[in-house]
């Protein structure tokens, strides 16, 4: 049983403002999903079972010269919501005090 | 010359540009008057760019419609999950509304390369996750083939453009099925290519273990095409790999998961699929019936991998770097509003899911579980290619196009209806659907086809046979 406060844990831990109904709509859907998902308990997985999903080859790439600094930062930063003075801008997350 | 775009496939296109019959500036304005015309109704593209006239009057101009580059003065669709420089890229969510790519996606490049025009963006699920077109949170796509119906998901945008007459072909992505099913509604072709065939740079992640680009066209030979522009290594997208020159020639003994299949096909999806199998049988191919133990739990296994992934993905949207900022009292709550404004219910509901399944007292019961259990269906496939079956033969979805708001409720409704395709992405393997026929209602049926990594051959050649057999039974 998944309860409202559950979903509401999980929202925080993503990172999601979910209202109460939302979250009470959302925690049955989960739970019907999860019930169905379970049938997987019947399978016994062997524990040397190879579980690469493609060929494993390691990709190396040789150190090379870098772009110039800089080179990309006016594309990025305008799609960025807040900039100032070249920097993306955020919210201070330290206080005085607290 | 009136030109009959429903019928036009990227060959016959071709000879005209070549031959001088018509030029690149024709083409590409039939196909965007077309585009008008139908969009009202069908909602297929979020955006036609007008601009794309001028491409090709310079292409006419330079002479490079005539020249024998293989997509040269095409015009294409492009699923609004990958990026073109300049373009707005939205991939069906209010976060990216007004999102501009910063870069261009590698497949957007060598297409390009290759001569191809783009006339516009398509309309899907939102970050992919759909199977209908239904959670775009500009507003759902409609088949064209009945505009009651969905056309299939998540790529239902680009799937129900080419069907329209709308794009010559068009771009799609594939995580459990997102090129095959609504390619499969819309009775047009649709490729998954192998994992690592084609770069994925520039399109969004969703689930990075599972996503490929894929065409969607008119025609097998038209989906090859494309492929072969885009396929190949990339040192931007460190999963692509070399590809490889076949050791073998293709063959035609196609295996058949009986048991997989007995349960859930809608009557008209199962006489379909009975008959392509004897018509396949009558041309020669070798039809075993084979045992794949474990594709039964693909859904389930996908349905854990998929959401733990894409809550990982989707984790980058946090109103700091790009796309939606929903201001609140403090950073934290900046995240909260806006991610909570920023992402659709479905969208939501699979980053819970996989929040859940990757907390820590879950870890094992779920995700670890399911990647074992993947790693079953893998096994199964290469048992099967290993005892001589060249492809696997199924239905490409379990029923035909169903009614806007049928599935909408209820979840695991709506994620059935991956049944067939997700086993495919689990595996790495590439996976073609091909039509098959008509309902009587003369909506569009579909088969698929299974491969071998890097046997996108065998897909093709089995795919055209499919072709020659469907165009035989429509003349009767």
């Amino acid at each position: 049983m998944i309860s409202k406060e559950d979903i509401k844990q999980l929202a925080a831990l993503a990172r999601m403002e979910l209202p109460d109904d939302e979250a009470v709509k959302l925690g049955g859907d989960l739970e019907n999903i999860l019930a169905y998902v379970s049938e997987l308990e019947k399978v016994a997985v062997p524990d040397d079972l190879d579980l690469s999903t493609a060929p494993r080859t390691n990709v190396w790439r040789e150190d090379g010269a870098p772009h110039p600094a800089g080179r990309y930062s006016a594309d990025l930063l305008k799609a960025a919501p807040a900039t100032e003075n070249n920097f993306i801008k955020v919210k201070k997350i330290l206080t005085n005090g607290s | 010359m009136a030109l009959d775009l429903e019928k036009m496939t990227i060959a016959s296109a071709r000879a005209a540009l070549a031959g001088g019959e018509i030029s690149a500036r024709e083409l590409t304005e039939a196909y965007l008057t077309k585009a008008k015309a139908v969009n009202d109704n069908l909602h297929c593209y979020l955006e036609l760019f007008a601009d794309c006239l001028d491409q090709a009057d310079e292409m006419d101009r330079s002479g490079v419609a005539r020249s024998d580059k293989p997509l040269a003065g095409i015009p294409l669709a492009v699923k609004d999950n990958i990026l073109i420089k300049g373009r707005q890229a939205s991939a069906g969510s209010r976060m990216l509304a007004n999102y501009q790519a910063p870069y261009e996606a590698t497949v957007i490049t060598k297409l390009k390369e290759a001569g191809a025009i783009f006339v516009g963006r398509t309309n899907m699920d939102e970050f992919a996750m759909g199977s209908s077109t239904e959670t775009s949170a500009f507003g759902p796509t409609r088949n064209p083939h009945d505009q009651s119906r969905v056309p299939g998901g998540s790529s239902g945008g680009s799937a129900a453009a080419v069907a329209a007459g709308a794009a010559l072909a068009a771009l799609g992505s594939d995580t459990g099925g997102s090129i095959r099913q609504p390619a499969g509604f819309c009775g047009v072709v649709g490729l998954k290519p192998t994992y690592g065939a084609v770069s994925r740079y520039g399109l969004m992640a969703m689930a990075s273990s599972l996503d490929q680009i894929g065409p969607i066209s008119q025609t097998v030979l038209d989906a090859e095409v494309i492929f072969r522009t885009m396929v190949g290594r990339d040192d931007l997208d460190s999963t692509t790999a070399d590809y490889p020159s076949p050791a073998k020639k293709t063959g035609r003994t196609i295996g058949i998961p009986e048991g997989f299949l007995a349960a859930g096909l809608d009557p008209a999806v199962n006489d379909n699929f009975r008959q392509t199998v004897k018509d396949l049988t009558a041309a020669g191919c070798d039809i075993r019936e084979i045992e794949l133990p474990h594709i039964k739990y693909a859904l389930a296994s996908y349905y854990i991998i998929m959401p733990a992934e894409v809550s990982s993905n989707l984790a980058r949207f946090d109103g700091v770097k790009y796309g939606l900022k929903v201001d609140g009292d403090n950073l934290l709550a900046d995240y909260l509003k806006t991610r909570q404004a920023g992402f659709g219910t479905e969208v939501r509901r699979r980053i819970l899911l996989g929040t859940y399944v990757l907390s820590a007292g879950y870890y094992d019961a779920y995700y670890a579980k399911a990647a074992g259990v993947r790693g079953l269906i893998r096994r199964d496939y290469e048992e099967a290619f290993a005892s001589g079956i060249d492809a696997v033969l199924t239905p490409t979805a379990p029923t035909p196009a169903f009614p806007l708001g049928e599935k909408t409720a209820d979840p695991l409704q709506m994620y059935l209806e991956d049944i067939f395709t997700v086993p495919a992405n689990l595996a790495g393997l590439p996976a073609m659907a091909v039509p098959s026929g008509k309902t009587e209602a003369g909506l569009p049926l579909s088969v698929q086809f299974i491969a071998p990594h890097f046997r996108e051959d065998t897909l093709f050649d089995l795919g055209r046979l499919v072709e020659d057999i469907t165009a035989n039974q429509e003349k009767k």
